[in-house]
């Protein structure tokens, strides 16, 4: 039996950790509100200069055009990725044999390799194809990842093979089985892929700030990065800037809770 | 008989055929986009020059510089520094923070948990300055401090290298703790609630609950979590940039940032920069290796 002075502590960590987890957050929702001024007073109380910081922001950077860029890459990334991994892991667990294991295994080695071990050869690469400041350099080299084709993997093993083979004698071809059966049965793991990979692409800086040197292919990590350039910092337009950029992904983070969480850790089940 | 026979096995070679179509596209894309330009960084660690097309042959010399160069040395010692502070804070206070949430009668678990593990929402360049503004000389941190009367004057966290610091250390357990949580709150899942109330009766306290049960069972999650805080520690590059610019006097650089100001900020060095991604890659796999047989010796 927990004692109630434990009891007691144990709810204070739990209150405590969760006050620091949120307060940045909303410290950075209130600061968008107020006047520079006021945010470094340490005003904690909204206030009413969301519409002057939004002015100020869009007078400086070019905000809408880095949010459409980033849902532009993001959005690609995701889509082709979700196709080309779910085809990949659902081949590699379907048709199995000693060979297609034996890939997989070298497949997942990449995950250990670093992204800068491969980033100054990428580099070169998109730059010799003409892909410097183009979608298709922001995506290519993040559209097949060994984590999303293992979890399309694992959740093609609870898939039943009955229902194959009675595809098969119906006459399913094997790409509509995959097409009219896997995928409408798999919805939520196609869910948490989405949401981790649209996750991770929005987050991408470093890939971006290397292969995007035009202000109009910048993406919105970017544009808040350089607006702490300056040697005075607006503090609320600054922390507008940085709603922008997390509002897309603390709304999915909210909508789809559940296939976030499955999708960090679906492949290690 | 024969025909039959002969059907099957050329049907179970089309069911073959088929597999490789349907892995293929993702396997060329990781070959050409991830193996091979990590072959070609092997290569370009032993030459210099600061065009592709222009790379000369330069034996190992990109490694004894490397070696020499006071700054990476010190981005590589910054590393460690956050590799052995924060990754096991960060897992410790995850573990804890997992088991209390797991206790079946604990009241607002649906709050808890959405508030802590809400920071993983957070883009990793917001954050960064998020905290970079709290911890300013003109920061909230500071004005809430001089207000309570603790401080007399504002103190400078990031221009003070032990301040640098601790804020990324921070900085990091915040934003990656409550990821890590959700793990372990997935690994508790497959134990079996009625061992924790067997061990109860028994008389366990729920500290030694916590060290008899959820630590060995969570063993293989852990070591996973483990790996992959390590790779990521290893890799980081937006908070040493947007947080504190690797400041003061590189005292927080991260080998990311040195290699990404190496090749794209100074005058290109792609075999050198080439060489310390090489060392970076070593290290991720000799650390992963190391705890994979930590891992297993316990069993």
């Amino acid at each position: 039996m927990i004692s109630l002075p434990k009891k007691i502590a144990q709810y204070a960590f739990l209150i405590i950790f969760s006050l620091f987890s949120i307060f940045p957050l909303i410290w950075m929702a209130i600061a968008a509100t107020n006047q520079s001024i006021d945010v470094i007073r340490g005003k904690m109380i909204p206030g009413t200069y969301l519409i002057e910081n939004y002015k100020a922001l869009i007078a400086q950077s070019d905000l809408w055009h880095a949010m459409g860029n980033s849902f532009k890459y993001s959005i690609v990334v995701t889509l082709l990725s979700l196709i080309v991994c779910s085809l990949a892991g659902y081949g590699f667990e379907i048709y199995h044999d000693k060979f297609k294991d034996g890939l997989m295994s070298v497949i997942l080695l990449a995950m250990m390799v670093p992204f800068v071990a491969t980033m100054i050869p990428l580099f070169g690469m998109m730059a010799k194809m003409g892909f410097l400041n183009t979608v298709a350099g922001f995506v290519l080299p993040s559209i097949s990842t060994p984590f999303l084709i293992m979890l399309f993997r694992q959740s093609a093993r609870s898939f039943p093979h009955d229902i194959i083979e009675a595809a098969r004698i119906d006459g399913l071809g094997e790409f509509q089985i995959f097409v009219r059966m896997f995928f409408p049965t798999m919805r939520s793991t196609y869910a948490a892929a989405m949401t981790i990979t649209f996750m991770n692409a929005w987050n991408n800086y470093l890939w971006p700030k290397v292969i995007m040197n035009k202000p109009e292919t910048q993406t919105m990590p970017m544009l808040v990065s350089n607006l702490t350039a300056g040697y005075v910092t607006d503090y609320g337009m600054l922390m507008l800037a940085v709603l922008f950029c997390t509002l897309p992904t603390v709304i999915i983070f909210f909508c789809l809770q559940k296939s976030f969480a499955e999708g960090i850790t679906g492949a290690v089940k | 008989m024969e025909k039959a026979k002969a059907r099957k096995l050329s049907q179970s070679k089309r069911y073959n055929l088929t597999g490789w179509v349907f892995l293929t596209p993702a396997a060329l894309l990781i070959a050409v986009f991830s193996f091979y330009p990590m072959i070609k960084c092997f290569i370009y660690s032993f030459q210099k020059g600061s065009t592709f097309a222009n790379m000369q042959w330069y034996g190992i010399n990109n490694y004894i510089r490397m070696f020499q160069d006071k700054v990476f040395m010190k981005s590589l010692g910054n590393t460690f520094i956050y590799f052995l502070i924060q990754v096991p804070i960060m897992l410790i206070l995850a573990l804890i923070l997992a088991s209390m949430l797991n206790n079946k009668d604990l009241k607002f678990k649906g709050f808890f948990r959405t508030a802590i593990f809400l920071p993983c929402a957070t883009t990793l360049v917001s954050y960064a300055i998020i905290f970079r503004s709290l911890f300013s000389t003109d920061g909230f941190v500071n004005t809430i401090l001089m207000k309570l009367g603790i401080l007399d004057a504002p103190f400078a966290f990031l221009t003070n290298t032990t301040g640098a610091r601790a804020v990324i250390i921070l900085a990091l357990v915040w934003r990656w703790t409550g990821y890590n949580m959700v793990f372990y709150l997935s690994g508790l899942q497959n134990i079996e609630y009625s061992v924790y109330e067997a061990a109860k009766i028994d008389g366990a306290s729920p500290l030694q609950s916590f060290f008899h049960i959820t630590v060995p069972l969570l063993k293989p999650t852990i070591l996973l979590t483990a790996i992959m805080s390590t790779n990521g520690t290893l890799q980081l590059f937006d908070e040493s940039v947007n947080l504190t610019n690797g400041g003061p006097a590189n005292s927080s650089i991260t080998m990311s940032h040195y290699i990404y100001d190496t090749t794209f900020k100074y005058v290109p060095n792609f075999g050198y920069s080439c060489a310390m991604s090489i060392l970076i890659l070593i290290l991720v796999g000799t650390l992963a290796f190391i705890q994979m047989k930590v891992g297993d010796k316990r069993d």
